[in-house]
């Protein structure tokens, strides 16, 4: 048996049991994030000493019985736009390249204590904003499935780390689908949860309304157990929700007798992939064989989503980015001629082309005699698509559709036109503005091996039934639990 | 293209970001964003009169913090990452004339 | 100048809060420290870090806002007002313009024509900005975020006001309701009360008002004053050569007495204000607005009916110490400690008022104890001290909060009322003044009041002074 080839659970059930050590485990990762590194780039900043000394450490912890989550000395990579204290947080920019938080991002100080063992931070889209993780600043990430292909963004370090070995599970976050996507084109499971269920202190913000730290990992077990550790009230986070019903690891059930699913018809119209469609809604079929009730549905309002998306996220971008301005941390320009000139030579050095082009967008959308016109209408259109999705919700207990139109596209054809790359996002984007949760679970893959994802959708708070539908999926035939971008199973 | 940007937009919005765009970049964002106004003014086609613009998705209100100080002096971190300091401040090009 | 011209003013009024911590984070607002001593990732805008709203803010804006007779959005939020500047930390500030949480209200001021109410637009909520410090040796400045996120109020008036008289006594009158409330200490020269500008001028009679410009950077009461004095003739010179007033923000230089406009190309003047999504909406309920008004402490209007009832004080006595809230008070505590309202009246209205004019200070600058004055009081009181020497003692109290005992002990200041020691001065001076004697005896009043004085004299003031009458009368009518 490869190590590499357990899921976050199942290792940490060895773990436990006293099958592997903690040190195995990290040694298993750091070994093939040497050999895979130079092809796939899906790090930024590996703590390989880091983290040998904190599997001692965990492993001293479960020796004595202290350690008793199921992620404990688990070895995890953390999206780069999560602080943590002492280490690289770049969010792949050069504008953070040299900056070192003195605090540690929430979600990680939970995952911290139960135990993680934290291998390093994943490549991304710079400050988030992408879908193909080619904006960062320090090279593109490759797809591992195929090194041609990109792994989708923004979180597509995170995700072809997952996919390709080079950790056991990883946090992403997700302003627009940045987690979804990007497991979609790799070929493992990404949940982006209700807004407010994960602290967001510590998180480098994008856009505050929207951004959701989330899982990513082989199964939807590991999502499940990942999601209640890293879930908590947060009294440092005004938008953090106080939620009850945080025992996630309760929906893993293979059970959706009843279960009432809706399918947009707006979701598979024109611009969506053949081969995507066909695999998922065989994927929909496998889950009425186990008695869903699946039923085809007009959700409306899909085309204005990610129009509405661009204003409120430049926007609030454009003001979250202000701060990156060479005075208090990250990079400073070496020549200038006062204040305003270090401003904005700092800055326009300092950040790469895509960021730019939002922050200039969000500028002007704020700008005096645009704010009604742009901002406001968008916030009404945010308004008119809650409204949406609260009437699919009266009807439904899920929305299912693909993650993303195609599978993943090769390397350098989205960037030259932004707009059609903002496209692809068309299925994951309204999530974010309504504040729901939703999961991309695999469900196949193209004719040229490339994964497909399907996506659920679920009301706000409703986790545990995107967990229950996405487990039933994966305990059937079609299921693939723990596949692994050269891994055994994958044969 | 439906939305035409000027020069002096471009200028203009750049002054407020804190950009300084080369001529090819000022050229390239001219219509990159004036491509994004044409798309997103779609939005004009949806009728949302009588719709109260919405900021917060749920109705989350009055998050507090107590009148207590809770946190002591840590200007040694804060000023960790400064790219310029002096006597235990941010350094900055001069601010007055 | 042919013409006649109205000045119209209106005041940006910032009230630097009295809270604990900031606005947003568990940093202290102490005044003073080392530079970035009072910091933290939420207040140096730390990338990843986020605010959390300050309770006590709300309140004491509510405070200011109910005892202001404003309305409340019970429904109130915050924006982000972006714009580039080093003492801002994020490069916006969180501030409140869309739905300010107080807004029309009024306060009333005292004018040469009778009482005239001001409006007040709105009130808001915001941060406070960094500190910049410039440093002539290396031509740089240095940043400060210690006072980075201290919470402020702007109170916005309405264009009411028509000269700088008026202006001061809105000032005054805010400055005396927030000192009430505990809101702040509302200390100019410190900035913890600082007040803009808006001028403009037009033709008496005219019924639109004329372009207006905002100044900046006012200290005191005086400056405030020289500069609406300064930019009203500035704007009525332009008018008069036929120029336009330009609308634009001036700094006002108190030692040159003049303004400069702040013109930048930098300076957009476009803040691109839209509600801060890191903040959550605050509702303000009927019964929180209650318990903000049971919670109200006493207010000047009552303290002046107060004192003249339960102290039994004359107005004109109740009004100079009610005038300021420090001083109230001080009075207040002392006359609990030695029950004497009156003697504790006299020695504030008159000594205090006395010496604060001498040195040009505030009420607010008041710093003895209500312990100190309370002794002295008694010291007097109980005849220890004469009056006269109870003045030296008290010049000491005012300046360096002393106990009056130690003073009185120290000097030896202590009234002699020995009878014995007394008579023997007695003797000697009318020994050596046998004219006043006889000037007495020839009925000269005015010979004993001489007596009298000398016998003062030579015992340094310290002697009893109805003793020395009796023993000086008794002396006399023997001869």
């Amino acid at each position: 048996m490869d190590i590499l080839d357990l899921t976050a659970v199942d290792l940490g059930r060895k773990i436990k049991a006293g099958e592997i050590t903690v040190r195995e485990a990290t040694e298993a990762a750091l070994r093939q994030i040497k050999r895979r590194e130079p092809v796939l780039n899906s790090y930024v900043t590996v703590d390989e000493e880091g983290a040998l000394k904190r599997a001692d450490q965990v492993q001293e912890q479960i020796d004595k019985g202290e350690a008793a989550s199921p992620l404990a000395g688990v070895p995890v990579a953390l999206k780069d736009n999560l602080c943590t204290e002492g280490i690289l947080t770049t969010c792949s920019s050069k504008i953070l390249a040299n900056f070192k938080p003195t605090y540690t991002a929430e979600a990680v100080i939970n995952l911290q204590k139960a135990g993680a063992v934290v291998l390093g931070k994943t490549n991304m889209d710079e400050f988030a904003m992408g879908s193909t993780t080619e904006t960062s600043a320090f090279g593109a990430t490759k797809n591992p499935w195929n090194e041609d292909h990109v792994p989708g963004g923004s979180s597509g370090g995170s995700c072809s780390a997952v996919a390709s070995g080079e950790c056991f599970y990883a946090l992403g976050s997700d302003t627009g689908g940045s987690i979804r996507q990007p497991s979609s084109f790799c070929g493992v499971v990404g949940l982006k949860p209700t807004y407010g269920t994960v602290s967001r202190y510590g998180l480098i913000a994008y856009g505050s309304s929207l951004d959701q730290i989330g899982p990513i990992a082989r199964s939807v077990e590991d999502c499940a157990v990942i999601l209640e550790t890293i879930a908590s009230y947060d009294f440092k986070d005004s938008t953090s929700v106080a939620r009850k019903d945080k025992d996630f690891l309760s929906a893993l059930a293979d059970d959706v007798k009843g279960m009432k699913i809706g399918i947009p018809r707006d979701y598979f119209g024109e611009g969506l992939d053949k081969e995507v469609r066909d695999c998922v809604l065989k994927a929909a079929e496998v889950l009425k064989d186990r008695g869903a009730v699946i039923e085809e549905f007009d959700l409306g309002m899909v085309k204005y989503a990610i129009p509405a998306y661009y204003v409120i996220a430049s926007a609030e971008a454009s003001s979250n980015l202000s701060r990156f301005d060479g005075v208090k941390y990250g990079y400073r320009t070496k020549e200038y001629e006062g204040l305003h000139h270090m401003y904005k030579k700092s800055r326009s050095e300092g950040f790469g082309e895509e960021v730019k082009r939002r922050i200039m967008l969000g500028s002007f959308v704020l700008s005096s005699g645009y704010y009604d016109a742009y901002y406001l209408k968008a916030l009404r259109t945010k308004a008119l698509i809650k409204n949406a999705f609260d009437r699919a919700f009266s009807r439904y207990d899920l929305i299912l559709g693909p993650t993303a139109p195609s599978t993943a596209p090769k390397l350098g054809v989205s960037l030259s036109d932004p707009l059609k790359m903002y496209l692809g996002d068309i299925y994951t984007i309204s999530v974010n503005l309504a504040g729901l949760p939703a999961i991309s679970v695999p469900c196949g893959q193209d004719s040229r091996g490339l994964p497909v994802g399907m996506q659920l959708i679920a009301d706000c708070f409703q986790e545990k039934k995107l967990i229950r539908a996405a487990y039933a999926y994966e305990q059937s035939d079609d299921g693939q639990r723990g596949r692994r971008a050269g891994g055994q199973r994958n044969e | 293209m439906a939305n035409i940007i000027s020069d002096e937009t471009i200028e203009y919005v750049g002054i407020l970001a804190k950009l300084e765009l080369s001529e090819e970049e000022k050229e390239t964002a001219k219509r990159d964003m004036g491509r994004m106004l044409d798309y997103i003014d779609q939005l004009n086609e949806l009728d949302t009169s009588g719709i109260e613009p919405m900021s917060h998705v749920f109705p989350v209100n009055n998050v507090f913090r107590e009148d207590v100080v809770t946190q002591g002096d840590d200007r040694e971190n804060m000023l960790r990452n400064a790219p310029e300091q002096k006597d235990g401040a941010f350094k900055v090009p001069k601010t007055v004339e | 100048m042919s013409k006649s011209y109205e000045t119209v003013i209106g005041l940006e009024v910032h009230v630097e809060l009295a809270t604990k911590t900031k606005i947003f984070c568990g940093c202290s607002t102490e005044f003073g420290g080392a530079p970035n001593t009072h910091t933290c990732p939420v207040c140096t805008g730390m990338p990843g870090s986020l605010p959390v709203l300050n309770k006590q803010v709300v309140e004491y804006a509510l405070a200011v806002g109910l005892a202001a007779n404003c309305q409340i959005n019970q429904y109130c939020k915050f924006d982000r007002k972006n714009y580039f500047y080093p003492d801002n930390p994020q490069n916006y500030q969180i501030s409140q313009l869309y739905l300010p949480i107080c807004h029309d209200g009024w306060v009333e001021i005292d004018t040469a024509s009778g009482k005239k109410r001001i409006g007040i637009h709105e009130i808001h909520m915001e941060e406070d900005a960094g500190k910049l410090i410039h440093d002539e040796w290396e031509d740089c400045s240095l940043v400060d975020y210690n006072r980075s996120g201290v919470p402020l109020i702007e109170i916005v008036s309405e264009p009411d006001m028509r000269s700088a008289d008026e202006a001061i006594a809105y000032l005054e009158k805010l400055r005396l309701i927030i000192q009430y409330l505990g809101a702040s200490d509302c200390k100019l020269q410190e900035g913890s009360m600082r007040a803009d500008v808006n001028l403009s001028v037009r033709e008496t009679g005219t019924a639109e008002f004329g372009t207006r410009t905002e100044m900046k950077n006012l200290n005191s009461f005086k400056a405030i004053a020289r500069a609406i004095e300064g930019e009203r003739n500035r704007q009525i010179e332009l008018l008069e050569d036929g120029r336009k007033v330009v609308q634009e923000t001036r700094r006002w230089d108190d030692n040159k007495e003049s303004s400069h406009a702040m013109r930048s190309k930098e300076d957009a003047q476009d803040y691109r204000y839209f509600p801060d999504p890191d903040l959550v909406p605050v509702m303000i309920s009927d019964e929180w607005i209650a318990q903000i008004k049971a919670r109200q402490p006493e207010l000047r209007t009552e303290k002046l009916a107060r004192y003249q009832e339960e102290y039994k004080l004359p107005l004109y006595d109740a009004e100079i110490l009610t005038a300021s809230k420090h001083l109230a008070d001080i009075f207040e505590e002392t006359v609990a400690l030695c029950k004497k309202p009156k003697e504790v009246s006299n020695w504030l209205m008159t000594e205090t008022m006395r010496l604060l004019k001498e040195r040009e200070q505030e009420a607010e600058d008041i710093s003895f104890s209500p312990v100190n004055l309370a002794k002295l009081v008694e010291l007097v009181e109980k005849n220890v001290i004469n009056r006269t020497v109870a003045r030296t003692v008290f010049e000491a109290v005012f300046a360096d909060d002393v106990d009056p005992m130690q003073v009185v002990e120290e000097k030896g200041l202590k009234v002699v009322n020995d009878e014995g020691a007394l008579q023997k001065t007695v003797e000697e001076i009318i020994a050596a003044n046998p004219q006043s004697v006889a000037d007495f005896k020839a009925g000269k009043q005015k010979a004993m009041g001489f007596i009298v004085g000398q016998v003062m004299r030579t015992m340094k003031g310290k002697a009893d002074p109805a003793m020395v009458n009796k023993l000086v009368r008794e002396a006399l009518e023997k001869k």
